[in-house]
């Protein structure tokens, strides 16, 4: 089958890649600057293949996805803080995988249910204001545990009456510090592959086709019997899932941080927005690809100080018009036929 | 018993009644006509069918079961299957896809199996490709199978979006304009085949058309409506000599 190859080819682009930067590091290439992108390159490419699920397979615009990423980054993070005594570290960080997921799993789903309601823009835009209402409460919240279970407070720390040997997990607008930094770049890309296991295998199934139908025509779709809640609910919680799962690395990659709109914003979700369209919307393999590379670019550019942000910017706009403009893909499918001619005829 | 019972159906949209007082009944295995000028109510008619509206008044029954109130989803459960006078395809899926999308509801596997591709997933999979396959085959489409929707030629299209119905393995099969841009020697093709349908499948089938030679040609009973209501009802032959409806079409002098 042809699009099973298509999969395969997927899978071995991304282990090429972990393989050849495994043996840039062995051999000392790499900056441990550089080696500090790895794991956040990685889950940004799990964020682009989650989001690609919601806008490219079932059609729907989010722009919340940021907050599904924060949602797993303190629910795995809280677990992880908890057991980090009693746990030792490979067994943790799979228990802090599972429950990350499946919280944010929980939520989209819960999420879902006032969301697709909406159609188009009118969906969009309240994805977005879940996604500031997460990251807004949890900016709010003091969570902490002693022996007599968890504490939870909207006010203060003081509110919580911890005992003296209880910990703080959640400390409001200060977020989260202390995290066991139990995830690394070979991990990471198991959970990319996880990610993208998932995605693929159900794009190429019956649920994923009723997915699709429901994306290409509605009112054809519910005429052939498709149960198009029930579908939509399915693709918006696996996709919040996979979003979870991106953090669960984020949280486990990095010693402190609080839900602020640097790390969990809506300009974040635009960001992982831009890697889906630049990949092409419905192209999983796209969006691992632009993910990666637009991710390192700005990094790479640094030497050239302040003008790396504007050439990032000139980068992505002739990139975009290069792969998206009508004109060019013409002009590609032109040379393609060509080049395809030529092989024809030798 | 008759296959379909409709009676008394209306619906208003604002202050129009788009569709008054109809009755239709189609005994099973007929080949039934509708009929009518522009916006006289017919592809209405179809979207009260088909649960895409709601009527004001009465009562629809398929088989002997009041179907009436039925979400478009269960109305296809029931036993309803159509195509759209737009063509409605899923343009970004492969035409085989697009059958097998119609398939749905007649496999069973859970989605821990669709995900994981194992358990009932390979048998599932390569039953619902087979028997989407041979529905291709009926419609001569088998060569495109692995083309996309959107990159069909128009006829075939309109077939694809029948076989997409047909997948649903409906009783009653509404087939709304589907010579509709096609050529004559595709209109031609389109008869046999939908002759086929109901020949082969025995399928009762209930198609607008406003080609008046396919009209004639495969349909055993018509129904003529003029702004919403029914202006003339019978043997195909009957209604096309009516003077009433001679004057709905051409009009006076």
């Amino acid at each position: 089958m042809k699009t099973k190859k298509q999969d395969y080819i997927t899978y071995a682009v991304v282990i090429a890649a972990w393989a050849v930067i495994e043996i840039l590091m062995k051999m000392g290439l790499l900056s441990s600057h550089l080696q500090g992108l790895l794991v956040p390159m990685v889950y940004y490419a799990i964020a682009a293949v989650a989001l690609n699920l919601c806008v490219g397979i079932l059609g729907e615009l989010s722009l919340g996805h940021a907050g599904f990423m924060c949602i797993g980054a303190f629910s795995s993070a809280i677990f992880s803080l908890m057991t980090e005594d009693v746990l030792p570290g490979g067994l943790r960080f799979f228990l802090a995988f599972l429950i990350g997921t499946a919280v944010t799993a929980l939520f989209g789903f819960l999420i879902g249910i006032p969301v697709l309601r909406l159609n188009g823009d009118y969906l969009a835009i309240v994805t977005l204001a879940f996604g500031e209402i997460i990251k807004n409460i949890l900016n709010a919240v003091y969570l902490g545990v002693d022996e007599k279970g968890l504490h939870i407070s909207l006010q203060n720390q003081m509110a919580l009456g911890l005992s003296p040997n209880g910990k703080m997990l959640i400390s409001g607008a200060m977020g989260m510090t202390g995290m066991p930094h139990d995830s690394n770049f070979t991990l990471s890309v198991v959970i990319l592959l996880v990610a993208l296991f998932i995605t693929l295998n159900l794009i190429r199934s019956k649920h994923g086709r009723a997915i699709m139908s429901i994306r290409d025509n509605r009112i054809a779709a519910q005429s052939i019997g498709v149960n198009v809640v029930r579908y939509k609910m399915m693709a918006f919680t696996i996709s919040a899932a996979l979003a979870g799962m991106a953090g669960v690395l984020f949280s486990h990659n990095i010693a402190t941080m609080q839900a602020t709109s640097q790390y969990f914003g809506y300009n974040v979700s635009i960001l992982i927005l831009v890697y889906v369209v630049l990949g092409g919307i419905g192209n999983i393999r796209g969006s691992v690809i632009a993910a990666a590379v637009l991710y390192m670019l700005p990094e790479l550019l640094r030497g050239l100080n302040k003008y790396r942000m504007l050439i990032y910017s000139i980068v992505l706009i002739v990139v975009m018009i290069v792969n998206w403009a009508p004109a060019a893909i013409e002009k590609r499918e032109k040379i393609m036929a060509k080049l395809r001619g030529k092989k024809e005829e030798a | 018993m008759a296959l379909l019972e409709v009676s008394h159906l209306s619906i208003s949209f604002g202050g129009l009644r788009a569709v008054d007082d109809f009755n239709l009944t189609i005994e099973k295995g007929e080949l039934y006509g509708l009929i009518g000028p522009n916006g006289a109510g017919k592809t209405t008619v179809f979207n009260l069918l088909t649960g895409v509206y709601r009527p004001n008044e009465g009562v629809i029954k398929l088989d002997g079961q009041d179907i009436t109130g039925h979400k478009t989803m269960e109305i296809n459960k029931d036993g309803i299957a159509r195509t759209f006078q737009n063509i409605r395809l899923f343009h970004q899926m492969s035409v085989v896809d697009n059958v097998k999308a119609a398939l749905e509801n007649q496999y069973q596997c859970s989605l821990l199996e669709s995900i994981m591709h194992l358990g009932r997933y390979g048998k599932v999979e390569k039953e619902m490709n087979d028997e989407a396959m041979d529905l291709l085959k009926v419609f001569s489409l088998e060569q495109y199978a692995d083309y996309l929707a959107s990159n069909l030629p128009y006829g075939q299209q309109r077939k694809l979006e029948i076989a997409r119905a047909m997948a649903t393995k409906p009783k009653l099969l509404l087939l709304d304009e589907p010579a509709a841009g096609m050529n004559p020697n595709e209109t031609k093709e389109l008869m046999d085949t939908i002759s086929l349908i109901r020949d082969k499948f025995g399928i009762t089938i209930l198609l607008i058309e406003h080609d008046m030679k396919l009209v004639s040609g495969i349909c055993e009973k018509l129904t003529v409506l003029n702004f919403g209501r029914v202006l003339a009802q019978g043997q195909t032959k009957e209604v096309l000599s009516n003077p009433e409806v001679i004057k709905a079409y051409l009009g006076d002098e």
